[in-house]
């Protein structure tokens, strides 16, 4: 009979867990969706508060721990660094707001700084600007330290131009050439880290 | 009031379904039709006795090789269009990054340059492939073929083939 009455404990214990990893995995299905689709928050090199963030509140069971796993992998493969962007983006440690909708509907412009996969490096993704659509011309600077040499040419149908602000320290089109429209993982709109940049980015 | 109530429940729920096969069909699988012919025989043999040979063939993707986009010689990729990223098209691939690549027709012998990959159709006579537009980034794969799903004579898992015409020296 005792065996019988801790059965049933066992089952409610079950059932109850079973509940909750069903909260947790439609809040991870929506975490995914909003972060794929919607907006995402970059880090622009450590991402300590995030980390802590999603362990706090997802921390009992096996399959969300699994589960942060990858999702804090996915992120921490969003990392960029490096001076490339200069002076819009500082050399460490900007936090960045980027949303993925503008790239699906194809409406990101000239002029806008976005999240591209490299083509050099498919695990890599890099934060450079877009200087030239498909079917405009793009004029630069080959080898800006050295000479003034410039040359032109016109951007492909459905590639784009892309170029790092600090054109003296960046591997940007000019070493790869033009990469095409599917590698833009999205359009970065605001800086939300350090307050001193907080705002739109032009 | 009892209906709005219902109505809200029903909205629910198919929120969360779609919401869960949203990120189901991102990270780890989906099921997608293949249209043309440009990897046949593998996929949509056209075959014009058989009844039925103008449905497509449905095909299980996998998305699990794009964590670490880490490719095989005669894997079957499902991959955006370079010239249109709306488009998504089904090819092979025969080369991945620092191999030579070269054709029979033509004697010139060139390096896939680093993250990139050459793709090619089954059919080289009707497919727009890497022999039009050049070898591919790796960062527009979206998956990979691994099984066909439908129609169920045809059910079964797709083989790694590397094509033997073709030259491609490692």
């Amino acid at each position: 009979m005792r065996g019988l009455g801790s059965l049933g404990l066992w089952k409610n214990l079950a059932k109850e867990a079973l509940d909750q990893t069903a909260i947790v995995a439609k809040f991870l299905c929506l975490l995914h969706v909003t972060n794929t689709y919607l907006c995402t928050a970059t880090l622009v090199c450590y991402s300590f508060f995030f980390l802590l963030f999603i362990h706090l509140s997802l921390l009992y069971t096996h399959i969300s721990i699994y589960m942060i796993w990858k999702e804090f992998k996915w992120i921490s493969w969003m990392q960029v660094y490096g001076p490339s962007m200069l002076p819009t983006l500082n050399l460490t440690g900007d936090l960045l707001l980027v949303e993925r909708i503008s790239a699906r509907l194809g409406k990101v412009r000239t002029g806008d700084v976005v999240l591209v996969r490299s083509p050099e490096n498919p695990r890599k993704i890099v934060t450079k600007r877009i200087l030239g659509m498909e079917g405009e011309k793009v004029t630069f600077l080959v080898d800006p330290k050295n000479s003034d040499r410039c040359q032109t040419l016109v951007v492909p149908k459905g590639h784009i131009w892309i170029q790092g602000d600090n054109i003296y320290a960046s591997n940007d089109s000019r070493n790869f050439g033009t990469v095409p429209y599917g590698l833009i993982q999205g359009k970065v709109f605001c800086r939300v880290w350090p307050p001193s940049g907080f705002g739109y980015l032009e | 009031m009892g209906s709005q109530k219902f109505l809200w429940n029903v909205a629910k729920k198919y929120f969360t379904f779609g919401l869960i096969t949203l990120t189901i069909s991102d990270r780890y699988a989906s099921i997608v039709p293949v249209r043309g012919l440009s990897m046949s025989p593998t996929f949509n043999p056209s075959n014009s006795a058989s009844l039925g040979s103008l449905s497509d063939d449905y095909v299980l993707v996998e998305k699990f090789c794009l964590e670490k986009y880490k490719f095989s010689h005669g894997d079957v990729i499902v991959f955006c269009s370079p010239s249109n990223y709306r488009e998504k098209h089904i090819k092979r691939i025969i080369a991945l990054p620092g191999d030579w690549i070269g054709s029979s027709y033509t004697h010139d012998v060139q390096k896939v340059p680093e993250g990139h990959c050459w793709v090619e159709g089954d059919n080289s006579a009707s497919s727009l492939d890497s022999r039009s537009f050049g070898p591919i980034p790796l960062g527009l794969v979206r998956g990979r073929v691994t099984h066909i799903v439908w129609p169920p004579q045809r059910v079964g898992a797709v083989e790694r083939r590397v094509p033997k015409d073709g030259l491609s020296f490692y």
